[in-house]
């Protein structure tokens, strides 16, 4: 029988006990580690290849595909109706804003006029869509680094949230709300001062999280100075969001190409933006965004009020068609840019529609972040990047 | 090693021989042991996932009908919930990771995907459904799931497991040839 013997990494203290055969001598030979696909936090199916020297990360290759779905051909054979349903679940957690990214784009090229109700009933759905998105990820963050509480906070005012959302659309997690050329329907009578109600309760229930978690020791030195980002990176990788924006990349698409009524909310909406890049600063980062869309969605609400009543939505002709052409469409979603390129020929489905998402690229940086550090601070650094496995795969 | 220092066949390690026969009370002690502490290994792989989530969070809280949700591993668990589309890519993890699992075991599909496909019924790359691969006892549909129908797919499969014989769920499965008749020769041309 054939058999070899191999050392795989040396512990860091080897080195001090001063032996004939230091670490340094000892032939050693990386070991490859397998994460995923899957694993138990909260991460889904991302799979990593770690080559490792001890405890030192020498490469890192993430291999995605396992959640492929092929939306992109199915919207292919999807008329515009239909493909909102796909589109609102490659990213599950933002799926407002993925559909409103196909609406606009479908709109765009109908030329189509939305009406001001719609506009900012959908802007307002957006910023709680955002609130939802992060509160997840405040909760499961801590999570992986050991804080079990902060979660159940987290879960806790995103029920409340999922409760407004489903009043007004039917729906938990995928709305289906936007339709082309408006929402769906009506919102309901006294629906704005609940949404006022919970919102208010969300901003005091932020505190609980932010006081648990932000400010405690042990927090911050497994996520100070641990997988820095630098502005080069981010540029590019084409990295984009409240990652970007830790980085000190100062870009947001709601203030620098607005879409919906973003323009006019120009004084409530402040881009957070940090200079550090490290973990702490991606989390800090979301907790700020979140203080921010409350912001937001109170003052849509103040503006729903007073508007005169009207029309949410366009009569739609029996077969919608899209002209001939094509449009890129991109928004500011929950996580980073997310981006639709549709193709049409004039039929009632899309030749083509190609889809940009925030975390393919966010994910795609690990490469170059992960060497070098601790297999433990890996979780740190995975976790702070904030990415859905749908988004990556598609 | 054998008598001859040789391999010795050891028979297929079987679940419950005795529970066949076992008296019916104590049959129903076993069921009631098992079917209030399961402890579940969560298959999240899409958006069900998130509900999954929910459902073990302080509102739900499936913990209460004696669903654990901390098992580190398959390898440690009873249950395990399928929650999301399983791709052609996964599937041979599902598989592997429903085979690690010690029996008695028992699976729930949590959604549209994992129950047929759902809306991604027809793509290029995705099951129709978890159970060409496992075998599902419970299936529970929506898109996603809210949780309080995996509350209501869990109390489901605490029925089928109170009602059960692990001697007859575990019976021996007779060989395929016991079922069929021997082939017969073709008939003799002239």
């Amino acid at each position: 029988m054939d058999i070899s013997e191999r050392t795989v990494g040396v512990g860091a203290g080897a080195a001090q006990t001063g032996d004939a055969v230091s670490a340094k001598d000892m032939a050693t030979e990386d070991m490859v580690l397998n994460i995923g696909p899957q694993h138990p936090s909260t991460h889904g199916v991302l799979r990593l290849r770690l080559r490792l020297d001890g405890e030192q990360i020498v490469s890192a290759e993430p291999i995605v595909g396992y959640m492929h779905r092929g939306a992109e051909k199915l919207f292919e054979v999807r008329d515009y109706r239909q493909i909102v349903v796909l589109a609102n679940r490659h990213d599950w957690l933002s799926a407002f804003a993925n559909e409103l990214g196909v609406v606009l784009a479908v709109e765009r090229m109908l030329g189509m006029e939305v009406p001001e109700r719609a506009t900012w009933a959908r802007t307002l759905l957006a910023e709680l869509n955002r609130v939802l998105n992060h509160l997840m990820f405040l909760g499961s963050y801590p999570l992986e680094m050991g804080a079990i509480t902060p979660i159940f906070y987290a879960f806790t005012e995103r029920e409340y949230l999922q409760a407004v959302m489903e009043e007004v659309s039917g729906g938990r997690m995928h709305y289906m709300f936007n339709r082309v050329g408006g929402l769906k329907e009506e919102l309901p009578a006294g629906w704005t001062g609940r949404a006022r109600a919970t919102v208010a309760e969300v901003r005091h229930g932020m505190v609980r999280v932010e006081e648990i978690i932000h400010g405690n020791e042990i927090f911050r030195a497994r996520t100070r100075g641990v997988g820095v980002l630098t502005r080069e990176q981010i540029l590019q990788y084409g990295v984009s969001g409240p990652i970007a924006r830790a980085s000190g990349v100062d870009f947001d698409l709601r203030r620098d190409e607005p879409y919906l009524a973003y323009g006019e909310l120009g004084d409530v909406l402040r881009v957070v933006t940090r200079t550090e890049g490290d973990c702490h600063a991606r989390f800090s980062c979301l907790l700020d965004q979140v203080a921010v869309s409350l912001n937001l969605a109170d003052a849509c609400l103040d503006r729903l009020e007073a508007l005169p009543p009207g029309p949410i939505n366009q009569r739609l002709p029996k077969v919608l068609k899209a002209p001939e052409g094509h449009v890129y469409q991109w928004t500011e979603n929950p996580l980073g840019l997310n981006g639709y390129f549709l193709v049409s020929r004039g039929e009632k489905t899309p030749w083509r529609m190609k889809l940009r998402s925030a975390s393919f690229n966010n994910v795609q940086v690990l490469k170059e972040l992960l060497p070098g550090n601790l297999v433990a601070d890996m979780i740190a650094i995975l976790g702070s990047m904030f990415f859905v496995v749908g988004d990556i795969d598609k | 090693m054998g008598v001859n220092g040789g391999p010795v066949d050891l028979p297929d390690p079987r679940v419950g021989a005795l529970s066949r026969v076992a008296p019916k009370p104590v049959r129903y002690v076993l069921n009631w042991g098992r079917r209030y502490s399961l402890w579940v290994f969560n298959f999240g792989l899409a958006c069900c996932a998130i509900e999954f989530i929910s459902t073990s969070m302080s509102r739900h809280d499936f913990i209460r009908f004696g669903v654990i949700p901390f098992a580190p591993g398959p390898r440690q668990a009873d249950l395990m919930v399928v929650s999301g589309t399983v791709s052609d890519k996964m599937a041979p993890a599902v598989r592997r990771l429903y085979e690690q699992m010690p029996d008695p075991k028992y699976v729930i599909s949590f959604g549209a995907c994992s129950n047929s496909g759902g809306p991604y019924w027809d793509s290029y790359c995705v099951t129709n459904g978890v159970d060409q691969i496992v075998p599902v006892d419970v299936y529970v549909p929506g898109c996603p799931p809210r949780p309080e129908a995996l509350l209501h797919g869990i109390v489901r499969l605490q029925e089928k497991i109170a009602g059960e014989s692990l001697g007859e769920r575990y019976a021996p499965v007779p060989p395929a040839a016991a079922l069929a008749s021997p082939l017969r020769p073709a008939p003799e041309r002239p």
